[in-house]
């Protein structure tokens, strides 16, 4: 099939297809992204620092989860997907994101079960990143393979969205959770730390179920069904992917020439921008959150835009643009953030300084924790909070290292200024992101498609993407001596070396009709 | 155009070793500075993962030298 134009029964079906794919993909990615959105809560209640096997398990459970089970999971269920076919396998994913969200839930505290928490809790990350591996391909491969040609760009950019969407609905559930357990602000993040952290992980089983019924009411992937009807379905998609040079070369390509680039610029403009807007430019917490929320919202449509359009004049351009412009750009971007932030370009409203402390007894210790809040305001409505927190021991003493956190709040001109920046970075990330499914999907041959796809795009994303925030963090403390911005260095030394691969070595012709 | 992406695949052979000694460099570097088994598992699990993609690179590059991609380009 050729045609752009399908008839109204077929784009039923294909709206179904796509609704199907989307909403169980969009529910993997939340999962897996309310994990690393509420590392730190999670860490106080299973990994204490005071034990070291239990802080040992919380490396591995960050590390190991992104890094090597996201690719391993990939390539296990990218050679089921082509060995059994696409709805079973991705089926099979959905079931084991959902069953180990839903488990960490659950799973007693540290100070219950002891070491048993932490493991368990390991355990169901693994199986998190294992699942996720599995999901994407599964997801932009049965999607791709019910479009037709002119519209494939288009259509798998819906399964694009969901990785933000994804991003957004996680940000939001723990937005609201965090705020909505008591009327008083305080007392509902002390509840969400303590017990309501799980909401977000218990409330997934509803939208994981709603899932599978709607995929096990969809029927397998013509282009599969076909193949396994003519008997060519693989027999060993692992050694077709990567053993055989004709298809190897091609995922290398797919790897080098574009999945790290786009990994990387992916990484740094949804993640790296929040970590250096909390922990960087210092901006208040919620501020943050809703900053991110506000840009996603504005930017997911462009996925669609980008994609659609990509139908048209093609893939490769569209992306490396988009990547180009995060290399040449970024440096200009994240200084207006540090800007905006900076309290020391502003003129202090000396008049309208705050002062508050309290004392407040620690259990029945006979030992003071004492709080004192300074708000220094600046001209824009920027308010600097600075909270220090030491403790007055029975023995009339004080603790060595008192507490100080230290927090801004943007004025409204701010707040907008920043949420403008942070959705050109997102812009970048849609312009990069929205046509790739089709490139990949396009790239190889149906009877091994899920594998080899699968791979180089975990490998990008899960491996380069993921490394972003721990690399630019390191290179900012090895070599930053005062400049913010070294960090920087890593997405665009990726994505410059990811452009010159794709520019010149990727197909500039036109896409692919028909899937082989 | 053809030549520009057979030399530079000498370039892309060259990189994956050099960025798997770089890494290897920082690798020992951080391990000296903090000796605890958080750092030394971060630090294995990236050049565990690192050297895949680096042999990777280097068979790209060979392809690329050998005009694998001269007929897709």
């Amino acid at each position: 099939m050729s045609s752009t134009s399908i008839p109204d029964t077929a784009a039923g079906r294909i709206r179904k297809v796509i609704a199907a794919s989307s909403v169980g993909t969009l529910i993997e990615w939340y999962d897996f992204y309310i994990f690393g959105s509420l590392a730190t809560v999670i860490s106080s209640q299973f990994f204490p620092k005071t034990n070291p096997t239990a802080a040992l398990l919380s490396t591995l459970a960050t590390f190991a989860a992104g890094f090597i089970v996201r690719p391993f999971g990939a390539l296990v269920f990218g050679r089921l997907g082509d060995l059994v076919g696409r709805k079973y396998t991705f089926l099979l994913t959905l079931v084991i994101m959902g069953g180990s969200t839903f488990g960490i839930g659950l799973v007693p505290k540290y100070e219950t079960i002891g070491l048993a928490a932490p493991l368990i809790v390991l355990l169901l990350r693994l199986l998190q990143g294992l699942a996720l591996g599995g999901e994407y391909g599964g997801a932009a491969t049965y999607v791709a393979e019910h479009s037709p040609a002119g519209r494939r760009g288009y259509y798998t950019s819906w399964i694009q969205t969901t990785a933000t969407v994804g991003l957004l609905l996680s940000l939001g559930v723990i937005l609201l959770t965090r705020h909505l357990l008591d009327a008083d602000t305080t007392r509902s993040i002390e509840k969400f730390n303590d017990w309501g952290w799980r909401i977000p992980f218990l409330i997934s089983i509803v939208l994981v179920i709603i899932s599978i019924y709607i995929r096990l009411k969809m029927s397998e992937s013509p282009l599969f069904t076909r193949l396994k009807t003519e008997g060519k379905v693989s027999v060993n998609p692992l050694k077709e992917s990567f053993g055989h040079k004709a298809n190897l070369k091609m995922v290398l390509l797919a790897l080098f020439g574009v999945a790290m680039g786009q990994g990387v610029v992916f990484y740094t403009g949804q993640f790296y921008a929040q970590y250096f807007m909390e922990n960087v430019c210092l901006i208040d917490f919620d501020q943050s959150k809703t900053i991110m929320i506000l840009a996603i919202i504005v930017a997911t449509p462009f996925f669609l835009l980008f994609g659609g359009w990509s139908d048209k004049i093609g893939r490769k351009w569209i992306m490396l643009i988009g990547m180009t412009l995060a290399v040449v750009t970024y440096p200009f971007l994240f200084r207006q953030l540090l800007d905006i932030s900076d309290t020391t370009r502003r003129t202090e409203l000396t008049g309208q300084k705050e002062i508050k402390s309290s004392v407040a007894f620690i259990g029945k210790t006979g030992n003071l924790i004492r709080t004192a809040t300074t708000l220094t305001h600046y001209e824009g409505g920027l308010v600097l909070n600075s909270t220090k927190k030491d403790t007055l021991y029975a023995n009339g003493s004080s603790s060595l290292k008192p507490e100080t956190k230290i927090a801004k709040t943007l004025g409204t001109g701010d707040y907008l200024k920043m949420t403008l920046i942070l959705f050109i970075m997102i812009l970048y990330v849609t312009m990069v992101y929205g046509p790739i499914a089709a490139f990949l999907v396009e790239l190889f041959p149906t009877r091994i498609r899920y594998t080899s796809m699968s791979l180089p795009y975990h490998i990008g994303n899960g491996v380069f993407g993921g490394l972003t925030p721990f690399i630019a963090t390191l290179l900012a403390t090895s070599f930053g001596g005062g400049n913010k911005l070294v960090g920087l260095w890593y997405p665009i030394l990726v994505a410059g070396i990811c452009v010159i691969i794709g520019a010149l070595y990727i197909p500039s012709g036109p896409r692919k009709e028909d899937l082989e | 155009m053809n030549s520009i992406k057979r030399a530079l695949g000498i370039v892309w052979m060259i990189l994956g070793p050099l960025v798997l000694f770089y890494l290897v460099k920082t690798a020992g570097a951080e391990i000296t500075k903090n000796p605890v088994w958080g750092t030394r598992i971060e630090w294995g699990v990236f050049i565990v993962v690192f050297i895949p993609i680096a042999v990777g690179l280097v068979l790209f590059g060979y392809y690329a030298v050998k005009g694998e991609y001269e007929e897709i380009g």
